[in-house]
């Protein structure tokens, strides 16, 4: 191990490029998050209607109507066939979504993201274990429980537990004990599964990564050859199982993050003091060779 | 068997365990949604309430078109509804029955049924005097104030009115639903004078009985054919006591205590 690798994550990035961009996607993903919720609270708040609603179905400027894909999936299968206004919705969100990347809904836009990401950084800080980690498909396994159990009892049941919804719908209409549900995953993530929630089992992650299983919005690792190893983009990512591929391939492998799983954080991107990552397009196969590659560099990515 | 397929078949047999585990604790809850509270009624033109549960997305744009802020969207473990679906509570705040029914256009998914144009055709529930004894109508005043607001006066709520027994010289004017018209708005829930209403807008299948279908009724069948409803029956005479009928003045026989209008058939 370098004597990089042992410096606390980021703290690199911080002194090669500037506070700014070692925090640019963090902090511009929790602008987005705040924007996407504050678009709903701006009404019940301010009088301000530009959007009235929830996340699971939503009308903008009295005209755009957006539909949870998931949830109306579901009411498909318990047996109800949605009027036209609510199929629009949801079409648009899927075309949205199939492009942006599915899971930049995780990690831009869903409300538990700053749950999860704070019981994440409290985990850290306390150094615990990481505790159980099922696989990272059981969410699609749960996805699956998920709309059997609609079919079956002829209800959109996953919301009757969605701590996503929940959280939103409550923030924008009235909580009740909604909180309950949230303090749950918070505390799910904090002792019981290191990044458990969004990592391995919600069911509404899974569906987006198979809304945006060939997305056009991709990270690349297109200047792979630069890496020195150091592991920041290992401890920073969710799901950090999709980088190696893109970061660890041998010649003309591709250096493009393809993995359904990846959200599109841009965290990678942040950490990184070399610049190795950047966002692009998933036809984008350039890869980067350094003018001057470390003669060491090969050994320690190894490690 | 190979390590690999062993793990494989484990692997996926503890994945459908953990699934149905799941899957069962979420059917549990779904069953529980279902029973909805006899206090809350759904929006004009909701779906049967298994059907809804189907349809609803719980967006709540229901919620914000209603110019009289009846409905609300129901708060986990506070309402008793379904999590995040549309009730409201007649006695808190009854439905205004707006013309344009305004809930129903906001439905995104056909959970509010736009099949309903005319609200005075909306079934939100059924009004029932569930307290006979402290109407102050049926203890023979005129409070008569659930008439009055019902938007569908004289129809859906009529005043019937009968002799008073209790004073001897007055009447009755009895507040009586008709559940042919009653929309379930909750008005007249919400205006009874008393401190807990004595009329209260109940969830249709708590509110009404149903008709047993093997029974007819003659007289309305009768009447809509203009004839006896079987041809060529002879109308036999009704065997009534009195003279001229064969049961009388029998050996034990009796008087009648009554007698028959002039030219009734015997």
């Amino acid at each position: 191990m370098k004597a990089k690798t042992a410096l606390p994550v980021g703290q690199e990035a911080i002194r090669e490029k500037g506070w700014w961009k070692a925090y640019r996607f963090l902090i511009l993903r929790r602008a987005s998050q705040a924007v996407f919720l504050s678009l709903f609270l701006l009404g019940p708040w301010f009088g301000l209607w530009l959007v009235e609603g929830t996340l699971a179905g939503s009308r903008t400027l009295g005209v755009l109507p957006l539909t949870d894909p998931l949830v109306l999936l579901q009411g498909l299968v318990a047996g109800h066939w949605p009027e036209l206004t609510a199929l629009t919705g949801a079409l648009i969100v899927l075309v949205a979504y199939a492009l942006l990347g599915g899971r930049s809904y995780c990690s831009w836009v869903c409300p538990i993201n700053p749950v999860t990401d704070a019981a994440h950084w409290l985990h850290d800080r306390l150094d615990l274990p990481k505790g159980w980690q099922p696989k990272r498909h059981t969410r699609l396994w749960l996805l699956g429980a998920v709309l059997a159990t609609s079919a079956l009892t002829g209800t959109i049941a996953w919301e009757l537990v969605n701590p996503i919804t929940m959280l939103h719908r409550g923030l924008v209409f009235g909580l009740g004990f909604a909180w309950a549900l949230v303090a749950l995953v918070f505390l799910f993530d904090l002792f019981v599964s290191r990044r458990g929630w969004c990592g391995h089992l919600c069911p509404v992650g899974a569906f987006y990564g198979l809304v945006g299983h060939k997305s056009l919005l991709r990270v690349t690792a297109s200047k792979r050859a630069a890496c020195d190893g150091c592991m920041d983009c290992f401890a920073v990512c969710p799901e950090n199982h999709v980088i190696s591929p893109a970061l660890r391939g041998k010649g003309a492998e591709t250096p493009l993050i393809l993995s359904p799983d990846c959200t599109n954080c841009g965290r990678c991107i942040d950490v990184c003091s070399v610049d190795v990552f950047a966002f692009t397009h998933r036809f984008d196969p350039r890869i980067e060779a350094t003018p001057e590659p470390s003669p060491d560099a090969p050994d320690e990515m190894a490690a | 068997m190979s390590p690999q397929r062993r793990r494989f078949l484990t692997d996926t047999a503890r994945m459908a365990a953990g699934c149905v585990l799941a899957g069962s604790g979420l059917a549990w809850l779904a069953r529980d949604a279902r029973a909805l509270p006899a206090e809350a009624l759904r929006p004009p033109g909701a779906l049967p309430e298994k059907a809804f549960l189907a349809a609803c997305i719980r967006c709540g744009l229901c919620v914000r078109d209603c110019p009289y802020d009846t409905l609300s969207l129901a708060e986990l473990g506070e309402d008793g509804a379904a999590t995040g679906t549309p009730f409201f509570t007649a006695r808190d705040v009854p439905c205004e029955m707006c013309d344009d029914i305004p809930c129903v256009a906001a439905c995104p998914t056909g959970a509010l049924d736009k099949g309903l144009t005319d609200i005075d055709d909306a079934r939100m529930g059924t009004a029932v005097l569930v307290d006979q004894e402290n109407c102050l109508n049926f203890l023979g005043l005129r409070c008569d104030v659930c008439y009055r607001v019902c938007p569908v006066i004289d129809e859906a709520i009529t005043l019937e009115v009968s002799h008073n027994d209790r004073s001897g010289h007055h009447a009755i004017f009895a507040p009586t639903v008709h559940a042919d018209h009653c929309t379930g708005c909750g008005v007249c829930e919400k205006s009874c004078v008393l401190p807990e209403a004595a009329i209260k807008v109940l969830p249709t299948r708590l509110a009404r009985g149903t008709p047993a279908e093997h029974y007819r009724k003659g007289w309305e069948e009768m009447e809509e054919k203009g004839a006896p409803l079987v041809d060529g029956v002879i109308d036999l005479p009704d065997r009534l006591p009195g003279p001229g009928t064969d049961n009388l003045a029998a050996p034990g026989g009796f008087e009648p205590a009554f007698k028959l209008p002039e030219g009734a058939s015997q």
